[in-house]
């Protein structure tokens, strides 16, 4: 972060420098985000992880430009991010795709808000649909799709103005544990012929450790990085690369990292989700109350 | 094709099915109840006037009347409602001003506005036409704007964050997804200018179908003639609605 950036500019390379982001929530101000500082080399894989609150989609809006942090500097290659950074592509939790239009329009539909003429931009979004195994599905509606076509249709469209970072909020987590795994792996094969920088918000230690090189953990909320954990695992990486002692070693890091808590933590917050609620109530009697006052 | 030859069975059926039990029970009333035609004349007698109502050339000017006053009516109103009411939906300023005047115009009942209107505008198109845009105003404006409010705003972060210009939004992400919503409001309005159109011409109105009910029924004692009218009247009512059901069809059919 403090290097200088004419020494070393690696392509889609990114630096956050003591960001900090708050949200006013009932008045008063909820730090999400505090004195964030990390490097994301340019074309490598890095996968942020933590508990539910920490900020983790909040850093990765911070990073596209879609909110301003209020301290700290996010440089992309010694670049201030700008509003709604256009080097940035963005995967969203849910596929967010338009259900009026067909599969080929959705990943049109960026080019088409750039003013890409009719034809090339059918042109490009063939493509796009060829890389995600979706050539097929040209003419559907997204309703017409299953969960896990509609994310890598998302990812297509994400790529569509060939960014040169794609930035993923949890973008498997709504699919079953099989295809979740197949899903990382065409990643990583998506991201090796695209070469685009990776930063990937996670749940799941085993997703961290499979996809990225470096995996930065955050603490409870408000956010801080608690360790950035190198993965020594080679590339390409199979599938079973997940059965390795390195493999093993990472997520054990991880793990402590994070006070031993079960590889899920998504189960784990779920779980203990009801009890917070009643915890939090137990200041306000409100069954003395049938108005619901307080 | 057959898709779309499916698509107007499965639209017309209904209708169709709907005329004949109607048909038939008209003509039990008549013949149970065994009254004379200026009561209620029988089937057969008013669908022979009818048909010979417009052979003669006796509907066309009225039907054709009402039909341009409810077509610019509807098209002033809704046009004009789909603006104000996404103006109502984005600006909090917008519908504090303004939301009382609609709330107050569409209560006061249309059927006390209509001569007021006729005595200022005269008893030509003007009149009718206004009276058409008000009653369909209100059901597209608070339908646009409901709409409008629930468009996902997880799709409106989409759009800022591919960059897309106020337009853009509007055209490409609010406007497609309060469709649905805004085309049930242009249900309710077409029906409802089709009755701002009879009771803008029983107000005072030298043609119409509005008129022609009047006529029939005060000075040419032609029964028949009157209740063929009140057929083309629910006639012309039921082809502006499934119009509407149709344009609804191909433009959200598909991808709901």
């Amino acid at each position: 972060m403090s290097r200088p950036a004419t020494e070393e500019r690696a392509l889609a390379a990114i630096s956050l420098a003591g960001v900090s982001r708050s949200f006013t929530v009932d008045g008063r101000p909820l730090p999400v985000l505090e004195q964030i500082s990390f490097e994301v080399p340019g074309h490598g894989v890095t996968a942020v992880l933590g508990p539910n609150g920490s900020g983790k989609s909040t850093l990765l809006r911070l990073v596209a430009g879609l909110i301003v942090a209020d301290h700290g500097s996010i440089l992309i290659d010694g670049l201030p991010v700008a509003d709604a950074d256009q080097r940035v592509g963005l995967v969203f939790q849910e596929p967010r795709l338009l259900p009026w239009r067909r599969a080929i329009d959705n990943v049109a539909f960026p080019l088409e808000l750039a003013g890409v003429g009719r034809v090339e931009r059918s042109e490009r979004a063939r493509r796009l649909l060829d890389l995600v195994g979706l050539d097929t599905f040209a003419r559907a509606y997204p309703h017409q799709l299953s969960g896990g076509m509609r994310q890598r249709l998302a990812i297509a469209r994400a790529l569509a103005r060939d960014p040169s970072i794609l930035l993923l909020d949890e973008p498997f987590s709504a699919l079953d544990a099989l295809t979740r795994e197949r899903f990382n792996a065409e990643l990583l094969e998506l991201w090796q012929r695209t070469g685009t920088t990776i930063v990937i918000v996670t749940h799941s230690i085993a997703e961290a450790v499979f996809l990225a090189d470096e995996v930065v953990v955050l603490s409870a909320r408000p956010g801080r990085v608690v360790a950035r954990v190198p993965v020594p695992l080679g590339r390409p990486r199979p599938v079973t690369a997940m059965d390795s002692a390195g493999f093993a070693r990472a997520a054990a890091a991880i793990r402590a990292h994070l006070g031993g808590t079960p590889d899920d933590l998504a189960a784990q917050e779920a779980a203990a989700a009801p009890i917070h609620d009643v915890l939090e109530r137990a200041g306000s009697p409100a069954w003395f109350d049938p108005f619901g006052g307080g | 094709m057959t898709a779309t030859a499916t698509r107007w069975r499965s639209l017309l059926l209904p209708v169709l099915a709907a005329a004949v039990v109607f048909v038939l029970g008209w003509k039990a009333i008549v013949v149970v109840g065994n009254y004379p035609p200026f009561i209620l004349p029988a089937p057969e007698v008013v669908g022979a006037r009818l048909v010979e109502a417009w052979l003669e050339g006796t509907m066309t000017p009225h039907a054709w009347a009402t039909l341009s006053e409810i077509g610019l009516g509807f098209s002033i109103g809704a046009g004009l409602a789909v603006v104000v009411g996404y103006l109502l939906a984005r600006s909090p300023l917008a519908e504090k001003l303004l939301s009382p005047y609609l709330v107050a115009a569409q209560a006061t009942p249309i059927l006390a506005l209509a001569p007021l209107l006729v005595l200022w505008l005269g008893t030509g198109l003007a009149a009718k036409v206004v009276i058409c845009t008000l009653i369909v105003f209100f059901p597209v404006a608070v339908a646009t704007m409901v709409g409008i409010r629930s468009v996902d705003a997880r799709l409106l972060e989409l759009g800022h964050s591919l960059r897309a210009t106020r337009w853009q939004v509007f055209r490409h992400l609010e406007l497609p997804a309060a469709l649905p919503q805004i085309l049930g409001g242009m249900r309710v309005g077409v029906t409802l200018a089709v009755i701002g159109a009879i009771v803008g011409e029983w107000a005072g109105a030298d043609r119409g179908l509005g008129v022609l009910i009047n006529l029939a029924r005060g000075s040419l004692f032609d029964f028949p003639l009157m209740f063929a009218t009140l057929l083309t009247i629910a006639g012309i009512a039921i082809v502006l609605y499934l119009t509407v059901v149709l344009v609804e069809r191909a433009l959200v059919g598909a991808w709901r």
